[in-house]
């Protein structure tokens, strides 16, 4: 099993570099060089996601607030004060997600369950409000355009490359937290919390830990959005952009490590066939969704996984508990 | 500050605050009798404002048949929605994140179906003929649809509470709550009360919304406004506590309607302060009829 996963590691890394190192050798066209930036950014996002309700069971259904914060700490920073403040400014982004999601996740880790999916909804839609309302400062509903990032970066390919390298590095943190110590207490939160508490480690301290450093990272891909995109809009911190990370980690399979990477490119290369955004959209993800829930609840890593499980002789673990996240 | 304004101001907000409450009772019911989540709740008191618009204007019938239409339209749709695709997650590992994963696709499908059917710009209901006024009561000028409301809510909130409480339906919905495995085996159909219990609470949903449609615009979309409003009221009073729901509802509907008269711009943030003031102080709600598991 450990083996099995080591297997699963190396391969998901060298295809990671091999994919995405080539896409821009490849491809002279900036087309598809920022789908393969909104692949990688989106990725990152929803592994971190799913460091919550994967591995820890905690279902936020608020991550676009830290998303969204991340990319207007740039926006605002480079419109205010010029494009050179564009790093500092992810940085500003990083720390203000920090601060926000401690004293949200404070509020928020009180309660569980459902009450814990709602509370996140409302705080994401709270600060959704004040960015649409709150016009001279935010931009309101017409968002932030032209963020040029500064010197060498506002070239696509050398931006690509600078994303390519913080969404790798991020992601093999969070490789690392899963590992680690935490990650196993972490996991075990998911499956019984009580037997946690009796072995002496405390539940809603890690939870609060899982829920900074998952907000964290969806700032992060907040602000590379924003260099990406050269624009940002108040939609970025609306319910949707957090139900769709949400849809990214379900199609991959919460119960892997690498699925909501996998998820989030789907999901990219969906939306591009079917005409990005088509008046129609929700309505596909809401079907797929459906279908997802219904009937490959394991989600498309973990279903193929199950098959394999299958054909194995000494298949003992044949997934039945499948959603159960495996390192 | 005269008396007049809070008084007006008071009955607009125990108009809302009625509003909300049979928007959250539905809400509480299955989640109380069900131990059901439902996300979508909110889409089918959109589905009920539509229905009503659409036996209004379309059909040419009486604003109040319309309600009726709306509430069962929304009843019955609830119910297909309950036995065709929830009853197949029940009880699988995770149920709870799944129901609300589940109940949020039926949010997104729900909301682009009624664009394609009605389309995408708002839409208007006028007042039912013999509301269209307002009542003078001691030099106060009261819209009398609005009381029409305040009523009705009454009758709703006193007749739930007698069935609940009194008849051999509410016994069911109640021991349902506790223990199903043991009503099952009493002999009672606990999938068919499921449903039945899931139809009732989406048709209360369907209900506000179309009593509500004359108040707001008829526009796609609303459903998560409304399930977010619905859920600070049932967060306020307690999940699954009928009495909650009604005094969080209260608490709401007079906080917004000052908000509204005092600060308009910035009303609805007041909401979320209801909110957080009641998560810092008393988490598991003010009437928490069950022990939220502290995890």
């Amino acid at each position: 099993m450990k083996n099995h996963a080591k297997i699963k590691e190396v391969v998901f890394w060298a295809l990671f570099f091999v994919i995405f190192g080539l896409i821009p050798l490849l491809e002279k066209s900036d087309y598809h060089l920022i789908l393969a930036n909104h692949i990688l950014i989106w990725g990152m996002f929803a592994m971190a996601f799913n460091m919550l309700f994967g591995v820890t069971g905690m279902l936020s259904f608020g991550q676009a607030l830290y998303y969204g914060l991340g990319a207007y700490s740039v926006g605002l920073m480079v419109k205010n004060f010029g494009d050179i403040w564009f790093l500092p400014a992810i940085g500003l982004g990083l720390l203000s997600a920090t601060l926000v999601s401690i004293l949200i996740g404070l509020l928020v880790i009180r309660v569980s369950g459902v009450y814990f999916t709602v509370l996140t909804l409302a705080f994401g839609q709270l600060v959704w409000q004040i960015t649409f309302k709150w016009y001279h400062f935010t931009g309101g509903d017409d968002g932030i355009q032209s963020i040029i990032p500064p010197g060498i970066l506002a070239n696509h390919t050398v931006y690509y490359f600078f994303t390519l390298l913080l969404v790798a590095v991020s992601i093999w943190v969070l490789r690392r937290l899963v590992n680690s110590p935490m990650g196993l207490v972490l996991r075990c939160i998911r499956q019984n919390p009580d037997r946690v508490r009796f072995l002496g480690r405390r539940v809603r301290r890690n939870q609060l830990r899982i829920y900074v450093i998952s907000s964290f990272f969806a700032a992060l891909a907040g602000g590379l959005m924003a260099g990406v995109d050269n624009s940002i809009h108040p939609d970025m911190f609306y319910w949707t952009t957090s139900g769709e990370v949400i849809l990214m980690a379900v199609i991959g399979g919460i119960g892997q490590f690498f699925g909501p990477f996998i998820g989030a490119a789907l999901i990219i290369i969906i939306q591009d066939v079917v005409g990005a955004r088509t008046e129609y959209w929700s309505l596909i993800i809401g079907l797929i969704m459906m279908v997802m829930v219904l009937i490959l609840p394991k989600g498309l890593v973990g279903e193929v996984q199950l098959l394999r499980g299958r054909f194995r002789p000494d298949a003992k673990n044949r997934g039945e508990n499948g959603t159960t996240f495996s390192a | 500050m005269d008396p007049s304004f809070i008084i007006m101001q008071f009955l607009s907000g125990l108009m809302m605050a009625t509003l909300l409450f049979l928007v959250a009772s539905g809400l509480t019911l299955i989640f109380g009798v069900g131990n059901v989540f439902n996300f979508a709740h909110g889409s089918f008191y959109m589905i009920g404002a539509y229905l009503a618009y659409q036996t209004v204007s379309a059909w040419h019938a009486n604003f109040w048949i319309s309600v009726l239409v709306a509430a069962l339209g929304a009843g019955v749709l609830g119910m297909i929605a309950e036995s065709v695709f929830l009853r197949r997650i029940y009880g699988r590992a995770e149920e709870g994140g799944f129901q609300i994963l589940l109940t949020y696709s039926f949010i997104l499908v729900i909301d682009d179906l009624v664009k394609l059917i009605w389309g995408a710009e708002y839409k208007s209901l006028a007042r039912p003929t013999g509301f269209r006024g307002a009542i003078e009561i001691g030099g106060l000028t009261i819209p009398s649809y609005n009381l029409a409301i305040i009523g009705i809510g009454l009758v709703v909130v006193v007749m739930a509470w007698l069935i609940l409480s009194r008849t051999r339906t509410g016994r069911i919905a109640r021991a349902a709550a506790l223990d199903r495995e043991m009503l099952g085996s009493m002999g009672v159909n606990v999938p068919l009360t499921m449903t039945l219990v899931f139809g009732i609470a989406t048709a209360m949903g369907g209900f506000a919304g179309a009593l509500a449609a004359p108040l707001r615009s008829v526009v796609p979309g609303a459903g998560i406004e409304v399930i977010i409003d619905s859920l600070i009221v049932v967060v306020i009073g307690g999940m699954g506590n009928f009495w909650g729901a009604w005094l969080g509802a209260l608490i709401l509907g007079e906080v917004n309607s000052f908000a509204v008269a005092t600060v308009p711009d910035w009303a609805s943030l007041f909401n979320y302060l209801v909110m957080v003031l009641t998560l810092i102080f008393k988490p598991e709600g003010l009437f928490a009829s069950r022990k939220i598991r502290k995890v």
